[in-house]
């Protein structure tokens, strides 16, 4: 690992930022001790079991849950008629249907209906009892069936958005997404090599180890309290509260511990139903997703078919780019090739381009943020397309990532200017590690990418009390799923001074904390970050007058330093934070302070990386040798926990590359619903991850902080990609690169045919 | 005066016009001069995210607009 110092010369002088604490909630959870939603049970509770379409698109032509309700120990059924219809324009209107099919199922695992039992078993069986009469219909699972003329349709309204004239007539194609600069097809003609590519990727899941779960206890007074694993617990709040009819307020959401989300846990799957479960048995309700529902009914990230082609003069400088993008949104419109429109260009100035996307339904499961989501794919194609590029012009391709990247005050394709940014210093960065120049063995291959996500603000909420002993508590509405707790003590002790280990962070429930949007976009360090430093200088400015009022000096007298009051015009002893809390009582009672903001100005994540694999030219594996990552944190608030979403991303991006897909058979039936035949990376797969910490700071954040928990996934694919092409000549295009692709490749001396540069 | 940049969802209610000099003291103010100028386009503004001078906001309704401010409308982001 490199210490961020070591390329940030000029960094503040923190007393705190910047250091390595043991997280706060590290013991509990290599001790097995920390609860997660599956972990709690109530007294009289109840096991709910979902029953799921077994078809790829199918219209319901009848449901009868009589034979389910006559068995001894079911105590409630729910299915689509339980739940009230939602006006088309609501904007959950989507979700809900997700949640509960009404007149068609539209993938395999589709919810049809929902049991409460006394046991898992009777559950289990009950929903087997369940009568459901399909009439099947036929089905689309990529978007070339999808968008193919005369497919069968998904939703017989839905029209394409931004198309002219407007879309009058239904397809799968639920959005275009165009973004455009200059000329483009002069920027061709200016180029000396233009280069032409076209690549797919396959639906891959989010993987994270805990399955969804939630246990809901509603009262007979049509409240109810849920303890769920969500990555924001005020959305699940506010959609069961939709899907249900209710007010928002009749639902208290209690954030359980979470193991892992990635982005597939920023919506709701089984909540609703738990809460009507629960409601109409008088009893508390758990349900827990088995890894198989997990795989087949909640969202993994898109499949695709991109084609990019940029052209550059001889000295390396791009002229022009173009790129199509088709995205599986799964069974309901999404925006994930709107946001991969949005990736696509961005790490690079390029004066000519048309961007042109598409968001596609297909009978598969409604796709979900995933990681930084639609950017790899898109980072997939550009970044093979300009190693192609480098090769063609003769110029290393770190160099002409650098001669070509965006800078502070480039405007990026979506319009808006960048400001202070960090690519150049971190491609500087991998072309400076003796890894990029380290010596390679035969069948062994080097390759390089960059990576661009956005990153978002949003709303965030923030409290903090001083306890008597000069200790703190501050509560925050951010589920954390990357060690933001963590980095909210140690926001916090820099502004109060003391040490972290003196500072409990937690996670309030929706009753408990302000209003706090979703962890999601990379957003909880800089947005809920920066509610708890306001927090905290509100409770310094207390902190100040209280001492005062102990001095019985003018407030103005009173400094913040290091911890204590300081008198500046007297010879008083300094007040250290604890003796001020000690004495509350006598100032004025306890001492509180909370803060809320929304948050704007979320600076944007680069990232480089460089991978060696080495290829076995019989068998077509892939083994990762060496991977080093280089990003720009803004401000590395904990180190060691930026160093840990940098090395998870590579890991994510790793398996993308190498093994994971959505295998369905010829119905649309899930293939491969489980960890043994759906194969992600383990520790015995991989190399150390190395990472380098960049740290070019966002000058809107009081810190510095820019997100970093999505973008390290970015690069890995064409990183791996071209290494691979690096070793053997072969270009691969196609995802996975799995030993099977990988010695076809081989085997027919190129995996593609639209040739090589 | 400020500089808005509108995108090609956006220049369908402009006939074409890609930028527009306009005051305005919020982006609400802001919506209501381009909705008087280009009619049917406030829908199409309202909920988006604002980038103003680069620095993108969320729920910018009442956002100060400075002087000589770039303003581009852009959908509202989300993330994993």
């Amino acid at each position: 690992m490199t210490n961020p110092e070591e390329t940030t010369p000029s960094k503040p002088d923190y007393k705190y930022i910047g250091t390595r604490p043991i997280r706060p909630d590290g013991l509990d959870k290599v001790t097995g001790r920390a609860r997660f939603a599956a972990d709690l049970s109530l007294p009289g509770m109840l096991a709910g079991h979902v029953l799921r379409s077994p078809h790829a698109h199918a219209r319901i032509v009848s449901i009868d849950t009589s034979a389910a309700e006559a068995i001894a120990g079911v105590k409630a059924v729910v299915t689509r008629s339980d739940f009230p219809d939602l006006d088309p324009a609501n904007p959950e209107y989507n979700v809900t249907r997700n949640l509960m099919a009404r007149d068609k199922v539209l993938y395999e695992g589709h919810v049809v209906a929902a049991v409460a039992a006394s046991s898992r078993h009777i559950a289990k069986l009950a929903t087997e009892a369940i009568a459901v009469e399909y009439e099947v219909l036929p089905h689309v699972l990529t978007v070339d069936e999808a968008m193919a003329d005369g497919a069968p349709l998904l939703h017989s309204d839905l029209l394409t958005q931004n198309v002219e004239p407007e879309a009058t007539e239904a397809s799968n194609v639920a959005r275009r997404t165009v973004l455009e600069r200059g000329d483009v097809e002069a920027g061709f003609a200016e180029a000396d090599v233009v280069i032409e590519r076209e690549f797919t990727t396959k639906p891959v899941h989010q993987g994270y180890i805990e399955p969804h779960a939630v246990v809901a206890d509603t009262s007979q007074d049509d409240t109810s309290v849920v303890w769920c694993s969500s990555q924001g617990h005020f959305r699940v709040q506010s959609q069961t509260a939709t899907m249900l009819g209710w007010e928002s307020s009749q639902i208290k959401v209690i954030p359980a511990e979470i193991g892992g989300g990635f982005g597939g846990k920023t919506t709701i799957y089984l909540e609703p139903l738990a809460v009507l479960l629960s409601r109409k048995a008088n009893r508390p309700v758990k349900l827990v997703m088995s890894r198989d529902e997990v795989f087949r009914a909640t969202g993994p990230t898109s499949g695709t078919r991109i084609r990019v082609k940029l052209g550059a003069k001889k000295d390396g400088t791009l002229t022009a780019g173009k790129a199509w993008l088709a995205y599986e949104d799964g069974a309901f419109p999404g925006i994930w090739g709107m946001l991969g429109c949005w990736c696509i260009f961005t790490p690079y100035d390029i004066p000519n381009f048309h961007i042109e996307g598409f968001d596609v339904v297909v009978n598969k499961p409604v796709n979900i943020a995933y990681r930084a989501p639609s950017a790899p794919m898109a980072a997939f194609a550009t970044e093979t397309v300009l190693d192609e590029i480098a090769r063609a012009v003769g110029i290393d391709p770190l160099d002409l990532r650098l001669q070509n990247a965006a800078k502070e005050g480039d405007a990026s394709p979506l319009g808006p200017k960048h400001g202070p940014i960090g690519l150049s210093e971190t491609l500087d960065a991998i072309r400076k590690h003796p890894h990029y120049s380290a010596p390679l063995g035969p069948n062994q291959g080097r390759g390089v990418a960059t990576g661009y996500w956005f990153n978002i603000g949003e709303s965030s909420s923030a409290s903090v009390n001083l306890n008597e002993n000069g200790t703190a508590v501050v509560a925050t509405g951010s589920p954390d799923i990357g060690g933001s707790r963590a980095s909210m003590a140690i926001m916090a002790a820099e502004v109060l001074g003391i040490h972290p280990d003196r500072i409990r962070p937690v996670v309030g429930d929706t009753e408990s904390i302000g209003f706090t949007d979703t962890t999601e976009g990379s957003r909880t360090t800089f947005a809920t970050g920066w509610a708890v430093i306001e927090a905290c200088r509100k409770i310094v400015t207390e902190l100040k007058s209280r001492a005062a009022t102990m001095w019985d000096v003018d407030g103005e007298e009173v400094e913040w330093v290091d911890g204590e009051a300081r008198h500046t015009k007297g010879d008083n002893d300094p007040l250290p934070l604890a003796k001020i809390t000690a004495a509350a009582k006598q100032t004025g009672g306890p001492l509180t302070a909370s803060a809320s903001l929304n948050a704007k100005g979320a600076g944007p994540a680069f990232c480089s990386q460089v991978c060696d694999v080495e290829v076995d030219p019989e068998t077509g594996l892939v083994t990762i040798l060496r991977f080093t990552t280089a990003q720009d944190a803004g401000r590395a608030i904990h180190p060691s926990y930026v160093e840990g979403q940098m090395q998870g991303g590579v890991v994510q991006g790793i398996g993308w590359a190498l093994n994971e897909e959505y295998i369905f058979d010829g119905n649309g039936i899930m293939e491969n619903a489980g960890f043994l035949d759906y194969r992600m990376p383990v520790a015995s797969d991989l190399p150390m991850i190395d990472t380098i910490i960049v740290e070019v700071p966002n000058p809107v954040h009081p810190y510095g902080v820019r997100g970093v928990g999505e973008v390290g996934i970015v690069p890995p694919i064409p990183a791996i990609a071209n290494a691979i092409h690096d070793a053997t000549g072969v270009r691969l295009r196609d995802l996975p690169m799995s030993p099977v692709r990988v010695l076809e490749a081989l085997t027919n001396g190129n995996g593609n045919s639209d040739g090589d540069a | 005066m400020a500089r808005i940049f509108l995108g090609l969802e956006q220049r369908r209610f402009t006939g074409g016009v890609a930028e527009v000099e306009m005051q305005a003291s919020t982006v609400k103010q802001l919506i209501a001069k381009l909705e008087a100028r280009f009619p049917g386009i406030a829908e199409q503004l309202e909920g988006t995210a604002v980038a103003i001078d680069g620095s993108i906001v969320a729920h910018a309704t009442y956002e100060p607009v400075p002087e000589d401010a770039e303003i581009h409308f852009v959908p509202t982001p989300s993330g994993g």
